[in-house]
């Protein structure tokens, strides 16, 4: 005797609910209710109408594991049009990815540091923070992690150009329009606030997990949020007095962007782009359960095996790459908007 | 005296109505049937910023527009470049309405035929000084090669020589507006729009700035439309003068006549306050014909009763002839200036000072 019945009779729907009985999974309370011998009800005990409860009364409600079930049978269904899809959209993906990783691993130590090293220099022009990055990457060489950390910057520096060549032409459009606007703000929201793991599941079922462009698309996502974001702000930050004296000697909206807004709010796309970067080492931490390489694999290795050590020196190790991509994009920040910022 | 009836109109402004709000034009028919400003707001909550304005800009003169802040006088500029839409009304330039016009040609007038300055420089940041006086003809597809040598002659006209190669935020606000200005200059365009170009700045550097756009207007002959709130700055720039108040032309004209003329309290009011012996000029207080009697000298049209009284040496019983390109045109004697000098109907709230 569920505590519903009452409500399906005195609807009149009681044969409804009894035609075709489906003998379905019992739930627990219904079992534990048969084994107790239908022990009586008291009102504190009265449930909330819940699916399950009113399973219980009539056989027609679904119960509420059919819910999730549903969700994955749906997904499941149009798994394969998905793939039809995005398999080809995403393939260049995997291909950078694993082109980077192989010219980052496969050069020789003695060619790609001192690259890194001249492009450092190259974006910052400041000789102590070139010996910063030589110390940190010296450091982690030493210790034998220098093909786990190349490995992980290959992965951010291939990420994070992807999300800026995406995010920032999205934060374009939606500075020039509030609609726009409205309906992408929503999504980053859920972006940055849906647990990482969670949109790591559904993309297991899309892609097989040998292919790179798995972790590389976790990684965009949780990623690219920041660049959108700065983007659109910092072009609506522009100077509206300055937009105003661009209308007025007539300059079109293409030479308005490119002219004024763009070059005026790149020290705010810069500062997402920094971000961008931070959120792309987070996450790529979190890839390595998809088969991220990197020092993320040790970390993991140290959770599964309870290797202290390993998982701390490369949590270590991930803490030095942090602050050295860090400083680099924030020095090179200050450098844009020393040589051109009234403020 | 000068000629306005003998120049074109270049500009010219026919019953413009702006009106900011939810749906204007439903509320325009009331405006037209004379709603005022405080009732329209309470009624439909409506702001009223333009009401039937008709202004003549004349070719080659100042023309000033006057107004205490929130008078629409800003608004009003932009209607002429259409930098804001109007609600109802024309905006003749060289006889034709520019709000038939579609974007690609309002984009050439914008490049070619109006310039303007704005109250707070609006340079563009990221851009050198040589760079920024160059805006317009870059904005027209020309190369930096094209534009150097113009920029140049502009920036050197305006006191700038050597900055080029600066940026505006290196430089002080007057020298930023000198930029302004050179970059108005630079596009050669028949008509400069000056958007309090000068409110920003200190006084001394404002009386510069003043001075500097008389000698450039000397040699020019542009057709400037000047914003301003300061009632000094305009008569001291004015070739007509248009005061506004509460999105209403309240009075315009030659502005010798407004200051003797005044149609309104509103503007008695506003020149009592004013250092008349330095505004006034011979031509607008003298009596017409040549000296009967005696004279103790001669002073030009032009001059102002300060160097007339000047020249006096403060003497009461003199008088004097008044001469344009050398004739006796008329005669002013200290009596007439003394006269001159008391505000109309030395008002009731002369007293207040």
């Amino acid at each position: 005797m569920a505590t519903y019945d009452g409500v399906f009779n005195a609807l009149g729907l009681r044969e409804w609910c009894d035609g075709g009985q489906s003998d379905g999974p019992m739930s627990m309370d219904a079992l534990l209710a048969q084994t107790g011998g239908g022990s009586e009800k008291t009102f504190w005990d009265f449930p909330f109408p819940s699916l399950d409860a009113l399973n219980e009364a009539c056989g027609k409600i679904p119960q509420s594991r059919d819910l999730t079930v549903g969700l994955e049978q749906g997904f499941l269904a149009i798994r394969d049009a998905l793939q039809v899809v995005l398999d080809p959209v995403t393939q260049p993906l995997s291909w950078l990815l694993r082109n980077a990783l192989h010219v980052m691993t496969d050069t020789p130590w003695w060619i790609v540091i001192p690259i890194l090293l001249l492009v450092c220099w190259a974006v910052t022009r400041s000789l102590k923070l070139v010996g910063f990055v030589a110390i940190v990457i010296g450091l982690l060489a030493f210790i034998d992690h220098y093909e786990y950390a190349m490995q992980t910057l290959a992965i951010i520096f291939v990420c994070a150009f992807i999300c800026v060549l995406i995010g920032v032409p999205i934060g374009i459009g939606m500075s020039r329009s509030d609609k726009a606007q409205r309906v992408i703000i929503p999504i980053l929201d859920m972006l940055q606030t849906l647990p990482p793991f969670v949109y790591l599941i559904p993309l297991i079922f899309l892609f097989s997990v040998t292919e790179p462009k798995l972790y590389g698309i976790a990684i965009i996502l949780y990623a690219i949020v920041p660049v959108v974001r700065l983007t659109d702000l910092g072009i609506r930050l522009v100077d509206k007095d300055v937009i105003e004296a661009a209308d007025a000697f007539g300059m079109t909206s293409h030479q308005k962007l490119f002219g004024v807004q763009i070059p005026l709010a790149l020290p705010n796309i810069m500062a997402g782009v920094n971000q961008t970067i931070m959120m792309s080492l987070a996450m790529v931490v979190i890839a390595s359960l998809v088969s991220a390489p990197g020092l993320g694999v040790l970390v993991l290795r140290g959770i599964r095996n309870l290797e202290l050590g390993v998982g701390l020196v490369a949590g270590f190790g991930i803490v030095l790459l942090a602050i050295l991509l860090d400083r680099v994009t924030k020095a090179s920040l200050a450098r844009i908007d020393a040589s051109q910022s009234s403020r | 005296m000068k000629d306005t009836q003998q120049k074109n109109v270049k500009v010219s402004i026919k019953h413009l109505y702006k009106i900011f709000g939810e749906d204007p034009q439903s509320v325009l028919p009331r405006v037209k049937e004379g709603l005022g400003k405080t009732e329209l707001l309470e009624q439909t909550n409506h702001v009223l910023g333009l009401n039937d304005i008709n202004v003549d800009i004349h070719e080659g003169e100042m023309t000033v527009i006057m107004g205490l802040s929130g008078s629409g006088k800003s608004t009003l500029i932009r209607h002429l470049n259409r930098l804001i839409e109007p609600t109802d009304g024309e905006v003749l330039v060289d006889g034709e309405n520019i709000l038939d016009w579609n974007e690609s040609k309002l984009r050439k007038l914008r490049r070619e035929t109006m310039s303007m300055v704005f109250q707070k420089f609006a340079l563009l940041p990221h851009r050198t000084v040589l760079e920024n006086a160059g805006m317009a003809m870059a904005t027209r597809g020309q190369s930096r090669k094209d534009f150097e040598s113009e920029a140049n002659k502009w920036l050197d006209r305006v006191g700038l020589d050597g900055y080029g190669n600066q940026y505006p935020h290196q430089l002080s606000g007057g020298m930023q507006q000198r930029v302004g200005i050179a970059r108005a200059l630079t596009s050669n365009s028949p008509i400069m729009l000056m958007d309090e170009a000068f409110s920003a700045l200190d006084p001394l550097i404002r009386t510069d700035m003043q001075d500097l756009l008389l000698e450039l207007q000397a040699e020019l002959h542009k057709t400037v439309i000047f914003i301003t709130h300061d009632l000094d700055e305009a008569l001291k720039l004015a070739d007509h003068l248009v005061i506004l108040k509460d999105g209403a032309v309240v009075q315009q004209g030659e502005p010798q006549q407004i200051l003797l003329e005044p149609s309104d309290p509103y503007i008695e009011d506003f020149v009592s306050d004013i250092n008349r012996a330095r505004v006034l000029r011979a031509r607008s207080v003298m009596e017409e014909g040549a000296p009967s009697g005696e004279v103790s000298g001669e002073v030009d049209v032009n001059d102002n009763l300060e160097s007339v009284i000047a020249k006096a040496g403060g003497d009461l019983d003199r008088s004097f002839a008044v001469t344009r390109k050398g004739e006796r045109v008329g005669t002013l004697d200290m009596a007439t200036i003394m006269r001159a000098l008391v505000p109309r109907e030395a008002s009731r709230d002369t007293a207040r000072a």
